[in-house]
């Protein structure tokens, strides 16, 4: 069941290449000297305080909010052209959690595109909807409103939504922030699942905890961006002054990401 | 009943109950969704000022709140989605000076007014052919655009980011919407009045949000549900002797208070 991925395949650098990136609202400087290479089927995970800018750099990605400065290249691409490979999960909040709509009808949304205007949906996207709502085991859901789902089966199928446009990038925003211990593990069963397939994931989280076990890579954001490319949250990452969910350290993290340093 | 279908003005108001119920239902439905109700009120208080100036000009005023009512769309939905500062304070600072503007060109206007006062509470009993050919058209046109772009309509009303995400012209979208705003809005100025458009803009939607989950659905059911209301009110008018704008407002304002009542109490009780 490996996605079938577009005819794009040949692009064979980093899916998405960040060089010195500033970005912010108006005179608010919201991301400062970011540096960032995302692989093929990585997974990675990115940590840091809400209000660092994790939101926003999902945003420039998206090209949804263009750059003070500094480049930003998707598939090779500018960020506008390239939103056709990327699949976004938004933030929870930003929905009317009554608004009345068929779980199906959602994911539908994931097919759409300029070139899809005048042309009504096709037994080739409503087989794409389907198969993507078994990937996220809500298959037999489909004929439901989205209203009667509970939390985290919302979430799902936003998920659904964002793979139904077969991209090659997810990108999730804090997508288990309001739902319970139990469908959160659920998701980040699922989003590992959705990796092995082939599609190269970028989730932003202020919960280290979680995320810590199941992604391959992990960062710290606020502000300025620690990323090397490693499972392992070095002591840099959390210094003094950087301001990263101190809280995790007293945690017992489920696996090991902290890297030993004396002091500790 | 017979007797109140012989005369024609009655034929004509029951025909533009029809019509407007049509835009209605259609544009109702994304207004509620969307949660534009405050900016499409401030369109057609604004369109007032259209109507003031048309009766000063001398020309058709139905021409004059066309203009006003698609110049305050367009900028009004500027205002609301480029300034970051308390949009909804600008659009009521030009809802009230268009009604301004329309108070103070019917007072430079020499003569006669009473005509002045159709447009605030409506006067579907003085419809003319014309008005219907109006409506009829404005009909055609809600129906169209939004059968073309109901999917596009259905994603930005429920997620804009992630419509934007998609490529889609959010933007585009958006000013088609408000124009048919604007022009629903004239031609319900007609039917009800400028003042309580709002009520028949957003009740029949409103109630079908309540018990329907489907957009579609809810656009069939609000046609049918304002249709309901202008008819009712319309006869209920007549024979009690009423104003009948006001009458298709309470019509609906009772239907809807009684829904939100019926909704509560099935809340409660399971299903």
């Amino acid at each position: 069941m490996r996605q079938s991925l577009s005819n794009e395949k040949r692009f064979s650098g980093p899916l998405v290449e960040i060089t010195q990136l500033n970005a912010g609202y108006d005179g608010e400087t919201i991301l400062d000297d970011i540096n960032l290479n995302i692989e093929r089927e990585d997974f990675i995970g990115l940590i840091g305080p809400n209000g660092g800018g994790k939101t926003t750099l999902l945003k420039v990605i998206l090209g949804l909010l263009p750059p003070k400065k500094g480049t930003v290249r998707v598939m090779g691409e500018s960020p506008q052209q390239a939103r056709r490979y990327i699949g976004y999960v938004p933030q929870f909040t930003v929905y009317d959690s009554d608004f009345p709509i068929s779980v199906r009808d959602v994911v539908r949304m994931g097919r759409l595109g300029p070139a899809r205007l005048f042309k009504p949906y096709t037994a080739h996207d409503d087989a794409i909807v389907n198969e993507r709502l078994d990937w996220v085991e809500l298959g037999d859901q489909k004929d439901r409103a989205l209203s009667e789902l509970s939390g985290g089966q919302r979430q799902r199928v936003y998920i659904a939504r964002a793979l139904a446009g077969e991209p090659e990038l997810l990108l999730l925003d804090e997508p288990t922030i309001s739902v319970d211990v139990e469908a959160r593990t659920h998701i980040y069963d699922l989003l590992h699942k959705i990796n092995e397939l082939g599609v190269t994931i970028l989730l932003v989280s202020h919960d280290l905890n979680v995320i810590s076990s199941y992604v391959k890579t992990i960062g710290c954001l606020n502000r300025t961006l620690h990323y090397h490319g490693e499972k392992q949250v070095t002591a840099e990452m959390l210094k003094t002054g950087y301001n990263c969910p101190v809280d995790l350290i007293a945690h017992g993290l489920p696996h090991r990401v902290l890297a030993e340093h004396e002091g500790r | 009943m017979i007797e109140m279908l012989s005369y024609g003005f009655m034929r004509n108001a029951l025909l533009a109950g029809v019509l407007v119920s049509l835009a209605c239902g259609v544009i109702g439905t994304l207004v509620v969704l969307k949660r534009m109700v405050f900016i499409s009120g401030g369109v057609a208080h604004t369109a007032y000022g259209g109507v003031g100036l048309a009766f000063y000009l001398g020309v058709n005023p139905i021409l004059g709140a066309i203009t006003f009512s698609l110049a305050a769309s367009l900028l009004m939905g500027y205002i609301q989605r480029k300034t970051r500062q308390r949009p909804d304070t600008l659009i009521g600072v030009m809802w009230a000076i268009g009604m301004a503007i329309g108070i103070i060109f019917a007072d430079l206007t020499p003569g006669y007014k009473a005509d002045l006062m159709s447009y605030l509470f409506g006067s579907i009993l003085a419809v003319t052919s014309t008005d219907l050919w109006l409506m009829l058209i404005v009909d055609v046109i809600v129906v169209v655009v939004v059968a073309l772009f109901f999917k596009e309509f259905q994603a930005t009303s429920f997620d804009e980011t992630f419509a934007r995400a998609r490529n889609l012209p959010v933007d585009l979208l958006y000013i088609i919407l408000i124009t048919m705003i604007g022009l629903s809005v004239v031609m319900l100025m007609r039917v009800v009045g400028l003042i309580m458009i709002i009520a028949l803009l957003t009740v029949p939607a409103a109630i079908g949000a309540m018990f329907l989950k489907h957009m579609g659905k809810i656009m069939w059911l609000a046609t049918g549900l304002s249709l309901v209301f202008t008819t009712g009110g319309l006869i209920l008018s007549y024979f009690f002797n009423l104003t009948s704008g006001a009458t298709i407002i309470l019509v609906s304002g009772t239907a809807y208070l009684i829904s939100l009542l019926v909704r509560r109490l099935c809340k409660r009780c399971p299903e």
